[in-house]
């Protein structure tokens, strides 16, 4: 049997110690195979954002297993969970993280130059990116000559240019009007559907979660519920 | 990850702030500004004096009767006398030339002028063994040096305070009331240490001994050395043939002292490299707070760009890719100071030379050195503000406002 993508296997998280430990996981286990499209779903505090950030090796679990790609993570070095958020993992964020005055095409460049690519192929790569996510002619602008939604696909294009297996949203809408957000999911569940990318959000909205095809609930640290549709 | 890459980066984010990164260099430009102006000067006064020596004579040693303490009191040993002087030639090998010459406070009246100077007795070997050139006139002859004729060539200082632009050949000028005739000018030497040696009256020794100091006494001797013998052992021989006629008992002081003009040299320049390497010691503390500087915005910029820092590392920079980021930037913000701070100096040191009459000799290795010193100065404050942007944490980093 081929091993899932993503393994979580009775996942803790604690920050701070003693006293003032906080106990933001408290026994997770999931898994998502290649190409799905989940939502991680909770009210602040429920620990979705630490799921989050663990699933994207930002983090590592306190103690309980995670492997992605059958790899161990727990046991990687940081610059080699570095090496897996280069190849394997694109991240959106809700304040878009772009670099201000650095042109929508160079933000989105970023990523291949740690991948040590060339000038040439990187600016084909983020063309066919900026392409991907609709902003094509829009490239040479820069995130204030853009609006919200414009810059979250700038953001998008930057987390697929890499074609990563693992695509991660954090609030990928939280800052946006409601008819952006629904363009915005709509460009997730492209990528989805039509160049199979695994995609996990987060998200306290339940119209936004309801663009994933499997709902994962967090409560206080625990999965609650998780439903299909 | 390529170097090219790096670079473009950092020089992009010194671009994004040029006033902050001009003011930031500054210090490093001062720095390296007085670090290699110093230097500069300092070895241009170097060979300032060396040159000025070797236009006081190679190879020439100056024999002085000695002066000691006695009590409280100074005591000038007693003079030499012909005799010895004939002796040293006669019996010393190695000696080019000999020139005795004694030297007296005078002063000196031509017309309704007058000018208080020095006056020295000696031969003509005198102007050969100091290596002094005559600009006009001629220097003694046979007769006039024994018969001690009343004749004098005088140094540029004298002509022009007593003559002013006329010319002197010919003219009869007194010298503590006995007449003289000019018959010659030295060429200015134009010396920046010592007593104004253009300021100057040679007359005949015997001359000088009759009219002017009026016993046979000789002050001091030039002795110049041949090519091809070492002037240590000329000295020596010196040494032992003086101890031997002025009856020194073995394990007496020295009364007299031979001055190597060689070591004279040696001592000046060796003191004015000490200077220079203590003004460029001082200099290189202003470095140092230029360094703190870069220190200090570079500490500024990494928490400004901390969540910068946070999605480069999300995106998979590893440490040492942003550890190297903020380095380069750093060294290049120094590095620019450190180009600035060379081109002031270049300036900077060409009008001081000009402003002391030093000459301009511009060393490649001060040029190397402040290139080398920008970059270490951009390397050592440079790596705590980059170690710090390296160490932070992905997910707070992204969180900071």
């Amino acid at each position: 049997m081929r091993s899932p993508l993503i393994e979580l296997e009775e996942v803790h998280k604690v920050y701070g110690r003693g006293e003032a430990a906080v106990w933001a996981l408290k026994g997770i286990s999931m898994r998502i195979e290649e190409g799905e499209f989940v939502a991680i779903m909770g009210a602040s505090g429920s620990g979705k954002s630490t799921c989050l950030n663990i699933l994207g090796c930002l983090d590592v679990p306190t103690s309980g297993r995670y492997s992605f790609k059958g790899m161990e993570v727990n046991r990687l070095t940081s610059d080699q969970r570095a090496l897996l958020r280069r190849n394997y993992i694109g991240f959106v964020f809700q304040s878009f993280h772009l670099l201000d005055r650095t042109t929508a095409l160079e933000n989105v460049e970023l990523p291949l130059i740690y991948k040590g690519l060339g000038p040439k192929k990187r600016k084909e790569m983020a063309l066919e990116a900026l392409e991907l996510v609709g902003l094509r002619g829009r490239e040479q602008h820069r995130p204030n000559e853009l609006s919200g939604g414009e810059q979250q696909r700038v953001a998008i294009a930057r987390a697929i240019v890499t074609r990563p297996l693992l695509l991660l949203a954090d609030e990928p809408t939280g800052n946006l009007d409601s008819e952006t957000s629904r363009s915005i999911m709509e460009l997730f569940r492209a990528l989805n559907r039509e160049h199979g990318m695994t995609v996990v959000l987060v998200t306290h909205e339940e119209d936004i979660a309801s663009y994933a095809r499997r709902r994962i609930y967090l409560r206080d640290g625990l999965m609650v519920r998780e439903e299909c549709s | 990850m390529l170097l090219g890459d790096l670079l473009n980066m950092a020089s992009r984010a010194i671009w994004r702030k040029p006033l902050r990164s001009i003011l930031t260099s500054l210090g490093v430009v001062i720095g390296v500004a007085s670090v290699s102006t110093m230097l500069t000067v300092g070895s241009s006064a170097t060979l300032k004096v060396k040159q000025d020596i070797s236009k006081l004579g190679s190879n020439l040693l100056t024999v002085v009767p000695g002066q000691f303490r006695f009590g409280g009191v100074r005591i000038e040993a007693k003079p030499f006398k012909p005799r010895d002087v004939e002796a040293i030639a006669a019996q010393v090998s190695g000696i080019k030339e000999i020139a005795p010459a004694s030297r007296r406070g005078v002063k000196a009246v031509f017309g309704n002028k007058n000018w208080q100077t020095t006056c020295t007795g000696s031969t003509s070997s005198f102007l050969s063994v100091r290596n002094w050139e005559l600009e006009i006139g001629r220097s003694f002859t046979e007769t006039e040096e024994k018969g001690g004729a009343a004749v004098c060539i005088i140094g540029s200082t004298v002509k022009e305070r007593l003559f002013g632009q006329g010319d002197p050949i010919g003219a009869v000028l007194r010298v503590d009331k006995a007449p003289y005739k000019v018959i010659g000018v030295l060429k200015e030497k134009g010396l920046t240490f010592g007593p104004d040696s253009d300021d100057f009256i040679l007359v005949p020794l015997k001359a000088f001994q009759r009219r002017i100091s009026g016993s046979s006494d000789i002050g001091m001797v030039y002795v110049s050395v041949q090519e091809g013998y070492s002037s240590e052992a000329v000295r020596e021989d010196i040494r032992r043939l003086l101890r031997e006629r002025r009856k020194l008992a073995p394990g007496e002081p020295d009364d007299f002292e031979i001055r190597d003009l060689k070591e004279l040299a040696e001592t000046l320049s060796s003191t004015t490299k000490t200077l220079t390497a203590f003004l460029g010691a001082i200099a290189a503390i202003s470095l140092v707070v230029g360094g703190i500087g870069i220190m200090n915005i570079m500490l500024v910029s990494v928490t400004e760009r901390t969540r910068e820092i946070g999605l480069r590392l999300a995106v998979g920079a590893r440490q040492k890719e942003i550890l190297l980021q903020f380095l380069i930037e750093a060294v290049l913000l120094s590095l620019f100071g450190g180009l600035m701070g060379l081109v002031l100096s270049l300036g900077a040191s060409y009008f001081l030379c000009k402003a002391m009459s030093l000459p301009f000799v511009l060393k490649p290795w001060v040029l190397a050195l402040g290139f080398g010193f920008s970059v270490a100065v951009g390397v050592l404050f440079g790596f705590i503000p980059a170690h710090r942007a390296s160490k932070l944490n992905p997910i707070e980093a992204l969180r900071h406002e």
